[in-house]
């Protein structure tokens, strides 16, 4: 099945991270790519880059900073491809986030 | 008779559909047919000799059936194997015991607790929806809805139909066990008897993972406790443990429960549950030896850091013969909103002499108590200051 992860972060965490571990916690993201159950892997930028774009009466109107306005923000997101629930979790479970305040989101894609 | 039968098969023809299935409503739905094929036929025909396997084998060919008229509608069901039978032939080969996965699928962490429960209840206990919805006191259509919800994250979001791997057991059969014991603790407050459904499915998990003590340790605390539920009431009064009529406890049930405590201890086990179990073994002696019971709370208190069994060792630390470090321990406790708190407060402070506090004590408890006959307890507590 595929499933998407939304890696959950709360801004200013990794700042608060010393030097080196900060260094190891990117490594870490960056060798997330290696294992082949994941398909895509993407780190976005800060939320304060964030435009939430929406149509009404033909308008296109925008607005500054992430849609929803919470502590946590959406700093990534994979999709992978696993045998089932239980393994997503497995890898939901090394990502970083999950153990330094943030949460990983898993839901799984609609099969076209 | 056939009504214990069904029971007895409802789990294990389920599980065993599911498996083969990989879809629990397609189960479901089949199970139910088979068993009313067989509550037709059997009184006129006879019990077959194996009425799991005809179970299985009949809803099998059922589902195949419905599934094949549905096809154009069910281009996306997974690839079925091809039936090996016909009709209503029956396989008499031993059907696998599929009812572990169909627990771990049950108890899965991804589903929400009440989901958990109602699942459990329905799938492995074989209850109806209606009975599961009066024993929580909901509607059916509620509970119809949970159920589902339910069924359809199972479904949609891949959650396996598997035992977990020898890593994840521990953290997983923690859930199992939590849900277990949660439908018993709900058996003295509804109608139906959850108390002993609970013990039926322990006895099932037990069966099912015999070398696991916490397994053993839940099925002792629920069998030793369950054995005393006749003396726990008084008409609508609660009896305390030191003034319950013992000659109700069922001599019978406290036997099985030690010696289902002694296996898990056997096996090692040193967990919450073996611990819990001790406890209550300790509590059925005659002479009961409360400083056992409150090393053992310690122990407790140690395992799960829960404030509740911390107030609990208190209790134990004052029939001991210390109030006073009880009360200086209960006074440490951050449980300002917990009916329990203030009422072992009371008791505390009438037995150190201290009546107007005691006093105080019993009204904020009874300021928080929800139940009937706790109220009673408290009231009558209160007037014997």
């Amino acid at each position: 099945m595929q499933y998407a992860l939304m890696i959950y972060t709360r801004p200013g965490d990794d700042e608060a991270l010393p030097d080196a571990e900060r260094a190891a916690v990117q490594a870490e993201y960056a060798a997330l790519g290696d294992d082949a159950r994941y398909e895509s892997v993407a780190q976005l930028q800060p939320a304060e880059t964030a435009t939430s774009v929406r149509v009404v009466g033909g308008r296109t109107l925008m607005t500054d900073g992430p849609f929803a306005d919470t502590k946590e923000v959406l700093g990534g997101f994979c999709l992978l491809d696993a045998a089932d629930l239980d393994e997503a979790i497995e890898l939901a479970a090394r990502i970083p986030a999950a153990r330094l305040g943030g949460a990983v989101e898993i839901r799984p894609v609609v099969r076209r | 008779m056939l009504d214990d039968v069904f029971r007895d098969e409802w789990a294990r023809v389920l599980a065993s559909l599911v498996g083969f299935l990989g879809d629990f409503d397609r189960a479901e739905d089949a199970a139910q047919e088979a068993f009313t094929i067989a509550a037709e036929r059997w009184p006129v025909s006879g019990m077959p000799d194996n009425p799991g396997a005809w179970l299985v084998t009949t809803a099998r060919n059922r589902a195949i059936d419905r599934i094949r008229r549905d096809r154009t509608l069910t281009q996306k069901i997974q690839l079925l194997p091809a039936p090996e039978a016909a009709g209503d032939e029956v396989d008499d080969t031993v059907i696998k015991d599929d009812r572990l996965e169909l627990i771990f699928t049950c108890c899965h962490p991804a589903l929400p607790l009440d989901g958990q429960v109602a699942l459990t209840l329905r799938a492995l206990g074989g209850l109806e929806t209606a009975d599961i919805a009066r024993a929580f006191l909901v509607s059916e259509e509620t509970m119809k809805r949970r159920l589902t919800r339910a069924k359809t994250k199972i479904k949609a979001t891949g959650i396996p139909f598997a035992v977990p791997g020898p890593q994840l057991i521990p953290e997983r059969l923690d859930a199992v066990l939590a849900v277990i014991y949660l439908i018993y603790n709900e058996g003295y407050s509804g109608r139906v008897d959850l108390g002993a459904e609970a013990i039926r499915l322990g006895r099932v998990l037990a069966s099912l993972m015999p070398d696991q003590p916490e397994v053993h340790g839940l099925l002792a605390l629920m069998v030793i406790h369950h054995a005393r539920r006749r003396a726990r009431f008084s008409g609508e009064d609660l009896v305390l443990l030191d003034d319950q009529d013992r000659s109700l406890w069922d001599p019978h049930q406290i036997a099985e429960g030690r010696a289902m405590l002694d296996r898990a201890i056997e096996l090692g086990g040193r967990g919450p549950y073996v611990v819990q179990a001790a406890i209550a073994s300790l509590q059925t002696r005659r002479r009961i030896d409360w400083p056992q019971v409150a090393r053992l709370y310690r122990r407790l208190v140690d395992l799960t850091g829960s404030p509740v069994v911390e107030l609990n060792h208190a209790v134990a630390v004052a029939q001991a013969g210390d109030p006073a470090a009880a009360l200086r321990a209960v006074d440490r406790l951050d449980l300002d909103g917990y009916v329990y708190l203030h009422s072992t407060r009371g008791e505390l402070l009438r037995r150190l002499g201290r009546h107007d506090q005691a006093r105080e004590a019993y009204r904020r408890a009874l300021e928080l108590a929800t139940s009937t006959p706790e109220r009673r307890f408290l009231s009558r507590r209160l007037e014997q200051l």
